[in-house]
């Protein structure tokens, strides 16, 4: 069991966990994530590590309640435990590796994050600060209900621009605006790093292709063990089939084949929404799920 | 008195009943039975069964003492030499191993081996008995990496002997492929597999999950920072092989892994969160176990099931009762016949299957026929998933995170056949990291042989 240390509701339907998980933190870098089980029925989810204290020997998740597995952690507190945390899983970034610092610091890099995206942004930016460099980060969300971590960025970040889809904070328009705006001013970067939904990542790819800024996204497909073993989270990365969980989850977003990584995430919309509706009736579910034998009960 | 040529025969859930459920489809002998089966062993001065066994159970002693009625007795000489009774009665291939061996199978049916050593294992773990550990601890630390067939098996074999083992696995069950690979209706999880783990772990081994090797820590930090002073890696086989044909990333098509996985660990036939997709009509690419496993388990779901091989039923390298199980419940096998290509509909779905006729030419370096396509011959089924079961490739995430570790052309570990030695002092690896996909015994053996390599080598560096 790993023991949940700090449990927050950071904005809508996002929750906060600082949990007791010693060989992540002892290990962990920034781009790897970690898969949790909240109890013995849960699915493993993969969840992005967003921060990590070597001394306190946690990590901190941030997740969106968005499945039958997710909803039941929003219920958990500090106290409570993890049924599994297991990781750290996938490749660290190469942006934050010691040995390409040198190159790292010559780089004029901007973050785009699209929603649940800043969790997963914020370790690389910080790390980034930490060695003297200072990145610029776009963070976004549909609207201002769902913000976070800005205060938390902008202690780290060089600037930080925040923007909402329907303009109730910031900037209105959505990441690949602002980025586009910033160029309008004549701003420019050589390297990007775009974490957020498949459909952010593919926008802000076509972007940067346009603009000619190499560009890294963090792929976040459908995984079930997360270390090489099952295949559901392969994807085509340059025409060729690549398991983001081992070799990724980080990619060249130019040669990332979004239509059908996004296809692949649709395969258990249907069987995940069942889930969801089943655990929120509970006992007085009576149908409707596609899942009842004939009399009601879910099986 | 029944003939003395034919084995008593075993009860099994009938097809037709079974097919749609996920219990276990063969159900056992009774003390009766059992003493009755154990009658017709001849208990040979030079038994060849042992010979046939890759852990060397001494087969007629634990027959012996089941024809006195001694069960107990029994099971202690089955424990001598193997940790994992209940699952090798239920799933080792038997046929091709001790019952292949076997005088009585000259005449008339071998002896049924595995049915009596599964009788044995279900009566103690009835029972509430459990093997014994070590009276005294040697004083030696050591790391199993796996807590499958093969690290369960070193680990057991390890802590009889008085070390203080611990298992490092990935998943957050123990078990590895008895967990996640085999189904429910070979292999029942929580009254056996489940048990078997408690066993080894009766005999002082500690199990840590949730850890991934190479990830979590790696091989020399468990040799330089916490203290272990030799590691066995029984990671596994690894990751899944695709065809590389046409529609491979539609929506419906799954390795067996993943369709197994969903299925078996996360046990998403019961009411656990984890989705699985239940087909309608399913293709399974591939003849082998896990192909039998992942069709059966399509069927039990609810799917019209095909198994596309391309070779013919000869050659099938799944065992025999397998297939005979698999037909019995409604399993049509398309042999001869290889997949092209897999048809997506414009949401990105599977909508069916392209398929080639193939025959048999001249045997090829495995000395099997190999088999060569017809032209002309394709042809389209419709179906909405397709199951590629085609093997798998090891793993890389120990071996590229272990200095001095020596992998092959195939990029399995290399260790050596007896002792399980690598090419890194301390490191010894057995079972599918090293052989490539192969089945629970192999991997049992080559725990077994490993925690001796273990032993010695502990001594050795202690002199």
């Amino acid at each position: 069991m790993f023991e949940i240390i700090r449990a927050e509701n950071l904005a809508d339907k996002i929750y906060l966990f600082d949990v007791k998980a010693k060989r992540v933190s002892d290990k962990c870098l920034p781009g790897q994530f970690v898969i949790v089980r909240t109890d013995e029925k849960g699915e493993r989810i993969p969840l992005t590590i967003c921060d990590y204290d070597r001394e306190k020997e946690t990590v901190t998740l941030v997740v969106q309640t968005i499945g039958a597995g997710t909803e039941r952690m929003k219920d958990l507190k500090a106290g409570d435990s993890f049924a599994d945390v297991v990781g750290p899983l996938g490749l660290p970034s190469e942006l934050c590796e010691e040995k390409n610092l040198e190159e790292t610091k010559k780089k004029k890099i901007v973050f785009i994050a699209g929603g649940l995206g800043t969790a997963p942004v914020y370790p690389q930016v910080k790390w980034l600060h930490e060695h003297g460099v200072d990145a610029d980060v776009i963070m976004g969300s549909r609207t201002k209900d769902l913000l976070f971590y800005i205060d938390e960025m902008k202690a780290v970040a060089g600037n930080v621009y925040v923007t909402t889809d329907d303009g109730t904070y910031g900037f209105h328009g959505m990441g690949t605006n602002q980025l586009q705006a910033l160029y309008d001013e004549g701003k420019t970067y050589d390297h990007c790093v775009a974490i957020g939904p498949m459909i952010m990542m593919k926008f802000v790819c076509k972007l940067t292709k346009e603009l000619g800024i190499h560009t890294i996204v963090s792929m976040n497909p459908i995984m079930v063990d997360g270390t090489g073993m099952c295949g559901a989270c392969r994807l085509v990365v340059d025409g060729k089939v690549k398991f983001a969980c081992v070799d990724g989850p980080e990619f060249d977003g130019h040669l990332v084949d979004f239509d059908g990584a996004m296809k692949r995430m649709t395969q258990y919309k249907t069987e995940e929404g069942r889930a969801l509706l089943k655990l929120q009736e509970g006992d007085t579910h009576h149908g409707g799920c596609g899942e009842c034998e004939e009399g009601g009960a879910a099986k | 008195m029944s003939d003395v040529l034919k084995r008593v025969p075993i009860r099994e859930q009938e097809p037709r009943v079974r097919a749609k459920n996920f219990d276990e489809v063969c159900l056992g002998y009774n003390e009766t039975e059992a003493m009755e089966e154990a009658e017709r062993c001849l208990n040979c001065k030079n038994p060849k069964c042992v010979q046939g066994c890759p852990v060397s159970i001494n087969i007629p002693g634990f027959i012996e003492k089941i024809k006195e009625g001694n069960f107990e007795g029994s099971y202690q000489v089955l424990s001598e030499a193997t940790a994992l009774p209940a699952v090798c009665g239920r799933v080792c291939p038997q046929e091709s191993q001790c019952e292949g061996q076997c005088i009585r199978g000259i005449k008339g049916e071998p002896v049924s081996i595995g049915k009596l050593e599964r009788f044995t294992a279900d009566w103690a773990r009835g029972k509430g008995i459990k093997p014994e550990g070590a009276k005294e601890k040697n004083g030696h630390k050591v790391a199993v990496i796996g807590s499958g067939p093969a690290g369960l098996t070193c680990a057991g074999e390890l802590a009889k002997a008085g070390c203080e083992v611990t298992i490092f696995e990935a998943l957050h069950e123990a078990g590895g492929v008895l967990v996640y690979g085999i189904p429910e209706f070979r292999l029942p999880k929580e009254e056996v597999v489940k048990k078997e783990v408690e066993n080894v772990k009766s005999l002082g081994v500690k199990i840590e999950t949730d850890v991934v090797i190479g990830k979590s820590v790696t091989i020399d930090e468990l040799m330089e920072k916490e203290g272990f002073e030799a590691v066995f890696i029984g990671s596994g086989a690894g990751l899944p092989k695709f065809m590389g044909i046409p529609g491979e990333q539609a929506n419906g098509v799954f390795s067996a892994n993943e369709f197994l996985t969903r299925n078996n660990l996360m046990k998403a036939f019961k009411d656990y969160d984890t989705p699985i997709k239940r087909g309608k009509k399913v293709v399974v690419v591939g003849g082998g176990n896990v192909a039998m496993d992942a069709a059966r388990t399509a069927l039990r779901l609810g799917a019209e099931v095909h198994v596309v091989y391309r070779r013919s039923e000869k050659e099938l390298p799944a065992r025999v009762e397998e297939v005979h199980h698999a037909k019995e419940e409604g399993i049509i096998f398309d042999l001869l016949q290889n997949p092209v290509e897999i048809l997506v509909n414009d949401d990105g779905w599977v909508k069916g299957i392209r398929i080639i006729k193939m025959e048999l030419g001249e045997p090829d370096e495995s000395g099997r026929r190999s088999p060569v396509e017809i032209p002309g011959s394709e042809y389209e089924i419709e179906c909405d998933t397709v199951i590629m079961s085609l093997g798998t490739s090891p793993n890389p995430l120990i071996s590229s995170t272990t200095e001095g570790l020596e992998t092959n052309r195939r990029k399995c570990i290399v260790a050596t056949e007896d002792t399980g030695a690598t090419s890194k002092p301390g490191v010894f690896a057995g079972g599918d990291a090293v052989s490539g996909a192969a089945t629970v015994i192999l991997a049992m053996g080559a725990g077994k042989s490993a925690a001796k390599g273990i032993l010695d080598y502990l001594k050795e560096k202690a002199q």
